[in-house]
């Protein structure tokens, strides 16, 4: 009993009650919606499931970088245009290297683009780490740059190209599973073991819940919050190479448009909170599962797309609303330790007391 | 005579904090022409009663009766509606407005086109004059002008409402002795114009040049009201840290003097150590096996000196030897990595990650020094985990718990086993037995002499100066951010006699009476030697 | 004490003190510098402004033209309205990422409104309305739910696209009789030779009144003044009674009311056209405008002409790339971004060695 108890505490159990629901909403409308059949002409599988799987493959890799960067209390608003980035390096590369059967090529492509992804994120690493600029007006700026940044690389062009190695990470299959969705879990444990084999994780859970005693433990801050930003960037370009894969195009101003939002989005939900802290590499996986299936049910179901956003909003409000002190302490009146202060139980209404609540005399 | 009646009246009012009873039952008046001064150490309750008063806190039981009427304030502004004003510590005015506009801010002239700033600046200048500040430009920027002078500007704020009340909430920590007398006058004028005037300070030198009345608070009680000419200095410390004045000269330290090897180096040495504002250049030093004490009121610049020691604040002027080699110590890190954990005065703030588990707060000084890639193996966690909890016998026994459930007690605790794990050669405790039950006290005090007799340099800080005497080897005598004195340990060292220290009318005169409590010792010293030799 | 007067008048002035004297003060230039050193980052992005012009102007020509400086102030009279707005929140350390989804809205919903019979004038009102209850949504989540201003207005931001996006994609046209035309009817003012003539729209005297009621709002308004204490010091702000709950949600509200009176000139000059991708990355411009102009990002200091300043410099870079011809439109987001940049860095720079 206790252990459904504590399922139904996990944040991202509610987010696969949610996907279920979704599947539930879309079955009803066409009774065969989870099949799964043949396609004759290529021999592989279809159905609308893996078509799901194979369109969260790049939210999930932009989820795993935000997760982090909100950990440390932080954001990455330029996912969107990284994604961009990726995918206006790797169309370039092939495009120019004109090697439609090449592996070499499709490998140097991916590795052009991490590159590039890896400098922009040392970038806003730095800027926020050792210049101290504020996370979000960093990234902002980042998300509008790197994205002039994708239009410089293909002139201002939806450059396509031709490279049948590559086309197959968004189209081929691997055991039945789209290979994108594949190579993204793939890389969620990758990421997960590095996160938790190593005491990354634990440094960055740290910093993010109590900077200053962080510090005076000995942890240094500064390396491991120009890494999370790094990895944010590195992962974001992997997804856009992933999302570009699909149709063998990049849109400069398509590709990525608007993800910043899912990213968010699907970190949240999975638990983590935006104060910085605990991080829950599963539950963010599972947010953007659950983000995939609603992109694809809204389009399911005749809605237009342009709901979502909207949408979307609302879900990020009303979670960060659920997620805040006030309404935390009216819903939950738990009991915290037996003598930490936490400042009078009814503060001075109207007027916002100070913000440092001390109790010491 | 009929007695004046108070402005303020307090009866009975108490605020509680989850856990913690910040104000127990406190009655409390001020009478209008008055200074009256507010004394108690740390978690004495001043801070909580002055926030009351301010409209800051609400308070839980009891009322508030400002000039005959109950008040309910319900924020700041009310409170200065009713007429009391406050001026804080640190300069609460925004740095960057003007002078003229700090004072007149929230009250400056209006007319019909909006705020008319010739004629605000103007009463500015006005209020300012009556302070002496009359060659101030109400124009310039308030950040162009040194603390001291902000401090006056805070105060002249006071001065533009119809304050019947003026609370300085120890308004003299940044203020040199000229600025202080300045200051002193403008109270006294306002003291004999009639506004009832409460006034928080530790530093005793001044509470006693500028008070008329005294009220003690300790642990959040009313411990009672005396005029100032009915208390002297030693009696006053003495209520505010709770031991009968008799009964301080039975405590005695129980410690053997030993005599200290001291051809080996120190294990850290200090030569004019001092940062800007916290603590003067000092001298420290402290040997292998050896307890230090640091013993002085809130305020003294004892946490200030530890920090620096820890290489948690950066020095301005001072050289650091670790066992007779330079160092520079410029963060947490290089202390760490050389031997030196800190364990900080506010465990909340500082100490514990509050939703990481026992364990993982345990074991986060050693991670750290190992660096981000190699993972402390789970056996040796383990093992170190078991010890600690074990030895400072951790309650709840479960190590997965997020620390931030435990009580102070247990997470001092915890804090505790973190640094012990980093197998210190120098350990700085700062406030380690702060509200913790008798019991975990008992057991950390042990703790510390053992560490001792193991080989480890330890520092103690702690405001319940028996501990001090009971525990350290050697005392350095803290006040007003300067070391005034130090003292070898011996049967004639009491708590009355660091008291008597403190209490001494000025720097120098501290230093005098630390000299000769230090010439007792060694007095005392060399008789034992000869009984010894004799017999 | 008894008596109603104040402590100020009932103590006699003490004589003044000796240290109070300042350091000599030489002349009255380093007393006026002395008391505007805040004014410094405007001048500079003034000095800078009048450079890319004269620049432009030598390179080439015609900028000092009265048609040109027509063009550019009508159409970035939207631009100044949001900037006004933005700088009010900037200044209380706050940031408000909406503005460009929150013109969007507007403007689809009042023509929307408009096409569906409803009175022209009231459709305008309506607008404001719209824009001033995003900003309401986002004050009140920013100040009782504590709630990080980027995050709460970056949510207002996709919930007014999503929204607007819902209502239409694809533009919208107001009714051709419809009064909000009248907005960007033409005024010469100056009839210069041939086409060189100096002519302004109602639209830019309605940014016109914003600067000025904005600056009046700011500089004699008690609001106003809390607004910069907030910026300043929140916690001094508290502890000396100012009313802080209540004018930050006001500072959101007018930021979302005037990006709805923004969207109002904006449709006008583009014909009564209204769509949901109008607006995109407007929020940007606003913040680059109000960073350039002087004020600080981190708050407590900063002019709203600066910031009109800065929409200027903006509109000069435009001018710039535009005219050049060479270099690559795709460039012109990197640029702004880079100025952004770079003057944000500097602030930092610049304040972190001031605070030290």
């Amino acid at each position: 009993m206790s252990r459904v108890k504590t399922a139904l505490h996990t944040p991202w159990f509610w987010a696969i009650v949610g996907i279920a629901l979704l599947l539930l909403i879309n079955t009803i409308k066409n009774p065969a919606y989870l099949a799964i059949s043949v396609n004759p002409t290529t021999g592989m599988l279809t159905g609308n499931v893996l078509d799901i799987l194979r369109v969260s493959a790049p939210i999930i890799m932009i989820a795993l970088g935000m997760t982090f960067v909100i950990a440390t209390e932080g954001i990455d608003l330029s996912v969107g245009s990284m994604m961009a980035v990726g995918g206006a390096v790797a169309m370039e590369t092939l495009s120019a290297l004109n090697a439609p059967t090449s592996v070499g090529a499709m490998f140097a492509a991916i590795g052009l683009a991490l590159l590039l992804a890896i400098a922009l994120g040392a970038v806003n690493g730095i800027l926020v780490a050792v210049v101290g600029l504020q996370p979000f007006i960093s990234t902002l700026i980042m998300m509008l740059a790197a994205r002039g940044i994708a239009r410089v690389i293909t002139d201002g062009q939806n450059t396509n190209a031709t490279n049948e190695p590559f086309r197959q990470l968004a189209n081929g299959q691997i055991l039945g599973l789209p290979t994108s969705f594949v190579f993204a879990i793939a890389i969620v444990v990758l990421i997960a073991v590095l996160m938790r084999r190593t005491a990354l994780g634990l440094m960055i859970e740290s910093i993010g819940i109590n900077p200053r005693a962080s510090r005076l433990a000995g942890i240094r801050p500064r390396p491991i919050l120009i890494g999370v930003y790094v990895l944010s960037a590195a992962l974001a370009a992997v997804g856009g190479l992933f999302s570009v894969s699909e149709v063998m195009t990049v849109s400069v101003s398509g590709t990525g448009n608007l993800m910043e939002l899912d990213a968010i989005l699907a970190v949240v939900i999975g638990g983590t909170s935006l104060a910085g802290g605990k991080f829950s590499i599963v539950g963010s996986t599972v947010g953007a599962l659950l983000i995939a299936t609603l992109n694809k049910t809204v389009l399911f179901l005749g809605i237009p797309a342009a709901a979502t956003p909207a949408f979307k909003a609302l879900v990020i409000i009303a979670l960060v609303l659920l997620q805040s002190e006030r309404v935390r302490s009216f819903a939950f009146r738990r009991t915290t330790s037996a003598d930490t202060p936490s400042g009078p139980a009814t503060p001075a209404a109207g007027e916002s007391t100070p913000v440092t609540k001390e109790v010491v005399a | 005579m009929t007695e004046p009646t108070a402005i303020v009246e307090v009866r009975h009012a108490s605020i509680t904090f989850p856990g913690v009873k910040a104000l127990d039952d406190v009655t409390f008046r001020l009478l209008p022409g008055e200074v009256h001064t507010l004394m108690g150490e740390n978690g004495a309750g001043k801070s909580t009663l002055i926030k009351a008063l301010t409209g800051v806190y609400q308070i839980d039981a009891g009322e508030i009766v400002v000039d005959g009427e109950p008040r309910h304030f319900t924020g700041t502004a009310s409170a200065q509606a009713a007429g009391v004003s406050t001026v804080y510590q640190e300069v609460n005015l925004c740095t960057n407005l003007s002078i003229g506009e700090n004072v007149m801010l929230g009250h400056e002239v209006r007319g019909w086109a909006g705020i008319n700033w010739r004629k605000t600046h103007a009463r500015a200048h006005e209020v300012l004059a009556r302070m002496g500040l009359g060659d101030l430009d109400p124009h310039a920027p308030l950040a162009s002008i040194s603390l001291a002078l902000q401090q006056l500007v805070a105060i002249s704020r006071a001065m533009v409402t119809e304050s019947k009340v003026l609370i300085l909430d120890e308004p003299t920590s940044s203020l040199d002795a000229n600025e202080v007398e300045v200051l002193f006058g403008v109270i006294r004028r306002l003291r004999d114009e009639g506004v009832a005037i409460l006034f928080v300070s530790h530093f005793l030198d001044q509470v006693y040049a500028i008070s008329d009345r005294i009220t003690v608070l300790r642990n959040g009680r009313f411990v009672g009201e005396y005029l100032i000419e009915d208390l002297d200095r030693a009696q006053l410390i003495s209520k505010m840290i709770g031991k009968d004045f008799e009964s301080l000269r039975a405590l005695g330290s129980n410690r053997q003097t030993e005599l200290r090897d001291r051809s080996v180096p120190a294990v850290f040495a200090a030569e004019s150590l001092g940062r800007k504002g916290a603590i003067d250049p000092t001298d420290v030093e402290v040997h292998a096996g050896e307890v230090v004490g640091f013993a002085g009121l809130l305020g003294s610049g004892r946490t200030e000196l530890a920090r620096l020691i820890a290489g948690a604040d950066r020095s301005d002027t001072g050289t650091v030897r670790i066992r007779g080699k330079k160092v520079t110590l410029n963060s947490p890190v290089a202390g760490l990595s050389r031997g030196i954990a800190y364990s900080t005065e506010n465990r909340r703030e500082d100490g514990i990650v509050g939703d990481l588990s026992v364990r993982e707060n345990i074991m986060l000084a050693v991670q750290a020094r190992r660096g981000w890639f190699r993972r402390v193996p789970a056996r040796e966690v383990d093992q170190l985990v078991r010890t600690y909890m074990e030895r400072f016998s951790v309650r709840p026994n479960d190590p997965d718990r997020p620390i931030r459930l435990l009580s102070g007690g247990n997470q001092q605790k915890v804090l505790l086993g973190r640094w012990l794990a980093t197998d210190p050669d120098l350990l700085l405790l700062d406030e380690p037995t702060r509200g913790i039950d008798v019991g975990a006290k008992a057991d950390i005090q042990e703790t510390v002499a053992e560490l001792a007799e193991g080989g480890m340099g330890v520092v103690f800080i702690s405001s319940e100066l028996e501990e001090v005497v009971r525990l350290s080897e050697r005392i350095v005598i803290l006040k007003d951010h300067q070391k005034v004195g130090e003292v070898v340990n011996g049967p004639e060292v009491t708590a009355e006699s660091i008291v008597s220290v403190i209490a001494a009318e000025s720097g120098d005169q501290a230093e005098l009476q630390a000299d000769a409590l230090a010439d007792e010792v060694a007095a005392g010293e060399d008789l034992a030697e000869q009984e010894g030799s004799a017999s | 004490m008894t008596g109603s007067r104040s402590l100020a008048e009932t103590v006699p002035p003490i004589a003044d003190l000796p240290e109070s004297k300042q350091p000599e003060q030489v002349n009255r230039l380093s007393r006026l510098w002395g008391r505007s050193q805040s004014l410094v980052p405007t001048l500079a992005a003034l000095v800078l402004l009048f450079g890319m012009l004269i620049y432009a102007e030598i390179a080439y020509g015609r900028v000092f033209h009265a048609g040109t400086m027509s063009s550019l102030l009508v159409g970035f009279a939207p631009t100044i309205i949001l900037a006004v707005g933005m700088t009010i929140v900037i200044v209380s350390a706050g940031i408000d990422l909406s503005v460009g989804a929150v013109v969007a809205f507007s403007s689809v919903a009042g023509v929307m409104i408009m096409n569906i019979g409803v009175n022209g004038w009231l459709s305008m009102l309506l607008m404001i309305v719209f824009g001033a209850t995003f900003g309401l949504i986002a004050g009140v989540m920013i100040q009782y739910f504590n709630v990080q201003p980027f995050i709460a207005t970056l949510a207002m931001m996709f919930l007014a696209r999503g929204l607007a996006s819902i209502l239409s994609t694809t533009p919208v046209m107001a009714p051709a009789d419809s009064p909000i035309l009248l907005l960007a009817t033409d005024w010469k003012i100056v009839d210069g030779p041939k086409v060189n003539d100096f002519t302004i729209t109602p639209g830019v005297i309605i940014a016109v009144l914003v600067v000025i009621g904005g600056m009046f709002f700011m500089h004699r308004f008690r609001m106003g003044r809390t607004v910069y204490a907030i910026g300043g010091s929140e916690s001094s702000a508290a502890l000396m009674g100012l009313p802080i709950a209540k004018t930050r949600v006001w500072i959101y509200i007018i930021s979302g009311a005037l990006a709805g009176l923004a969207a109002i000139v904006y449709t006008a000059e583009v014909g009564g056209k209204a769509q949901n991708v109008t607006g995109l990355g407007w929020e940007l411009d606003a913040i680059a405008a109000v960073v350039i102009g002087g004020t600080l990002l981190t708050g407590g200091s900063g002019y709203i002409l600066g910031s009109i300043v800065g929409v200027f410099v903006i509109a000069a870079l435009r001018l710039i790339i535009t005219k050049d011809g060479t270099i690559n439109p795709e460039y012109l987001t990197i640029i702004t971004g880079a100025v952004l940049l770079i003057f944000v860095v500097l602030q930092r720079v610049l304040t972190r060695r001031g605070a030290s």
